[in-house]
């Protein structure tokens, strides 16, 4: 990288970087040498950062009216969608905000599942990811309780209740996690108060997250180690800040479908009914972004051991540097982990929408069948794969493999479907 | 691109699934043309002043509505009745006040301000006059349930003899679009039950299209202002995109790699 040689123009430029080099971090992210074959499953780590972003801006105001008490709470928010001047842009935004987040991350971990971007030498930048992830729902779905309507109120209930299963200290636990003996207005106070602390959390994690990735560099469809800078890379700016904005503009047309003409699709509508201790609803599910885990939690007959598993689920993916045997990174040049690739991501869709529906006859069993095979993925097929997989010659550079210079490079292209963003 | 639109395809389809899915009870609703959906969507004014004429008269019996205010009423984007009419509805309904100077609470006509007065102090009284059942409020009713406005609908007409073999306990109704079938409110709509003020036949059909119409509004007090900013906001965006999409072209024609 350039960023030693780089000295600002100006003398008072000079000044100031040589106390605070905020100039040659800036220098540093617009040079920042780039693969330049990249395709549109990269532009997702930008999307991110915008419905982060989004997320704060629109969570500002929204607290700025919002009340966090158990008697408030639902009228305040009725008060945001009435008499605040464009709450229910806002609010809706902010709502709608959290799935498009989700939407975007699955994309982006599953993009980093295909290439392999999670092996050596960015295993760090990948852990981080994670717990990212894990925050997000965490704030996900505490600020589902907040509006307090029914589904809020019976969703908490349920998830705090699942610490209730650790042995000895359980109880206490999800006492401790209630401030009361059942879910109540000091829940919803410690709730708020979460919510608005996680976001930033997330934005430090996410400046370590793209600190860590600036070290080695990003990975690349090709999934090869490249030269930078050198004629496989082009600058950040303008080449990749042109493309991620082209991205995220197709992004936001999707969002703005579902803000302005169905808002309330992706909600249940017993969250517009008020929280009600004494009614339970007929069926309380998560919002659709926690339905996988949701059917795994579930299709475990042993409470404990649905909790085990559900965490496992999440936390066997930080592992994951470590269970995946192979050297090659890209599934482009695996033509059998190409397919297991595949079925995980069915696998993961089948599991979303068993946890849409009861638990119980061909449902249960489908569910069960469908978690066996999500660990049986990344605590079998992965390790044993690395060894006996016969993978397809990688190119030795990302310009061979974009002009088809050597013979080899002859069948990476044709193995290359996924990737082509034309 | 071809990508792209394929991956937009696949969650389509995906969140469709998983809203279908949600909505658990998959009942054929009564359909109607309702002119607040689309793009373009505006409510009918007339539809919603006999609507809020059906609900003033038939449901505020029974059912608050305690989220709505009289202002609301004349406002854009709703059944817009003029300023004097409004002032007229408010003025209509009694509402407590005070304290005054004295310390007496006192009852004075609504003002333009005032919510929605309610039929009931409080929950335990509103059940104690319906045999145990809540009717529920009303504000965002339509939002609150599975089916949304065919749902509401449907539920208004679907009031018949309950099917041989089945026994509806005292003041238990049967109504076929109600979940389990079974419903503590007697069917509140028979034809001319009310004289629309502007002549329209009050047929229990028309009187269910108008009062779902504004219980609509009731939910969604800013759905026009939301599709005509939506219409705007999404033209806007395509028109961006689309340029952006060249400049990008644009400058990575100067590297042999394609975008």
């Amino acid at each position: 990288m350039s960023d030693h040689d780089y000295t600002p123009s100006s003398k008072v430029g000079k000044w100031f970087n040589d106390r605070l080099p905020l100039l040659t971090l800036a220098n540093h992210l617009t040079d920042y040498p780039t693969p330049k074959n990249l395709n549109y499953w990269w532009t997702f780590g930008g999307i991110l950062t915008f419905c982060l972003i989004t997320q704060i801006v629109t969570g500002l105001t929204l607290a700025m009216h919002y009340i966090a008490h158990a008697d408030m709470a639902f009228e305040s928010v009725e008060h945001i969608m009435r008499d605040v001047n464009y709450g229910w842009l806002i609010r809706y935004i902010h709502a709608n905000g959290a799935s498009m987040f989700f939407l975007a991350v699955y994309i982006h971990i599953f993009r980093s599942l295909f290439y392999g971007s999670y092996k050596s030498p960015r295993e760090i930048i990948w852990i981080i990811g994670i717990i990212i992830y894990l925050l997000m729902m965490a704030a996900a779905f505490m600020g589902y309780v907040l509006p307090w309507g029914q589904m809020s109120f019976w969703g908490a209930t349920v998830i705090t209740n699942l610490f209730s299963a650790i042995p000895l200290v359980g109880e206490g636990i999800v006492t401790w996690l209630w401030g009361g003996y059942s879910v109540d207005n000091p829940t919803l106070t410690r709730f708020f108060t979460l919510h608005y602390l996680i976001p930033f959390l997330i934005l430090g994690l996410v400046v370590l997250h793209i600190w860590a990735l600036h070290v080695p560099g990003n990975n690349n469809p090709v999934g090869i180690d490249i030269k930078k800078p050198s004629k496989d890379t082009v600058p950040f700016h303008p080449y990749i800040v042109i493309k991620d904005g082209f991205a995220l503009l197709m992004f936001m047309i999707v969002f703005a479908f579902f803000v302005f003409y169905s808002p309330n699709i992706l909600g249940h509508a017993d969250n517009y009914i008020e929280a009600n201790p004494m009614v339970t609803p007929a069926h309380i599910v998560p919002e659709w972004y926690l339905l996988p885990f949701y059917a795994i939690l579930r299709s475990v007959p042993d409470k404990l051991l649905g909790v085990v598993a559900m965490l496992s689920a999440i936390l066997i993916l930080a592992v994951l540097p470590w269970l995946d045997t192979s050297k090659i990174r890209s599934a482009v040049f695996r033509p059998l982990y190409k397919q297991f690739y595949w079925i995980l991501v069915a696998d993961v869709l089948i599991l979303g929408y068993m946890g849409a529906m009861p638990a119980e006859g061909l449902y249960l069993l489908i569910a069960r069948v469908a978690t066996a095979y999500y660990f049986l993925h990344f605590l079998v097929i992965l390790p044993v794969l690395g060894f006996k997989e016969k993978t397809i010659p990688v190119p030795l550079s990302i310009t061979e493999s974009v002009l088809g210079g050597s013979p080899n490079l002859a069948t990476a292209r044709n193995n290359e479907s996924f990737d082509k963003s034309k | 691109m071809k990508n792209l639109t394929k991956l937009f395809y696949i969650l389509g389809f995906f969140f469709l699934t998983t809203a279908y899915s949600f909505s658990a009870e998959k009942v054929d609703y009564l359909k109607t043309d309702w002119s607040f959906k689309g793009l373009f969507g505006k409510f009918d004014r007339g539809s919603l002043q006999r609507g809020y004429q059906v609900y003033t008269e038939v449901c505020a019996a029974c059912h608050s509505m305690k989220y709505l205010s009289y202002r609301n009423l004349g406002e854009k984007g709703g059944p817009e009745f003029s300023e004097a009419e409004t002032k007229a509805i408010a003025a209509s309904f009694e509402v407590l006040d005070g304290p005054n100077a004295d310390g007496e609470m006192f009852t004075r006509p609504a003002k333009l301000s005032d919510k929605f007065v309610m039929p009931y102090e409080n929950v335990k009284a509103a059940q104690a006059a319906n045999g145990g059942a809540y009717p529920p409020d009303m504000s965002v009713l339509v939002k609150a349930r599975g089916g949304g406005v065919d749902y509401i609908y449907s539920l208004l007409q679907g009031y018949e003899d309950a099917p041989s073999g089945m026994t509806l306990d005292d003041g238990v109704h049967y109504n076929k679009y109600m979940y389990g079938n079974k419903i503590k409110m007697s069917a509140p709509l028979s034809d001319g039950i009310i004289e629309y003020g502007d002549g329209t036949e009050a047929t229990v059909e028309q009187m269910s299209k108008d009062v779902t119409t504004f219980l609509m509004w009731a939910a969604e007090p800013h759905l026009e202002a939301r599709h005509q900013m939506g219409f705007k906001a999404i033209i806007y965006l395509i028109i961006l995109t689309v340029l952006v999409y060249f400049s990008m072209k644009k400058i990575w024609s100067r590297v042999e790699s394609e975008v």
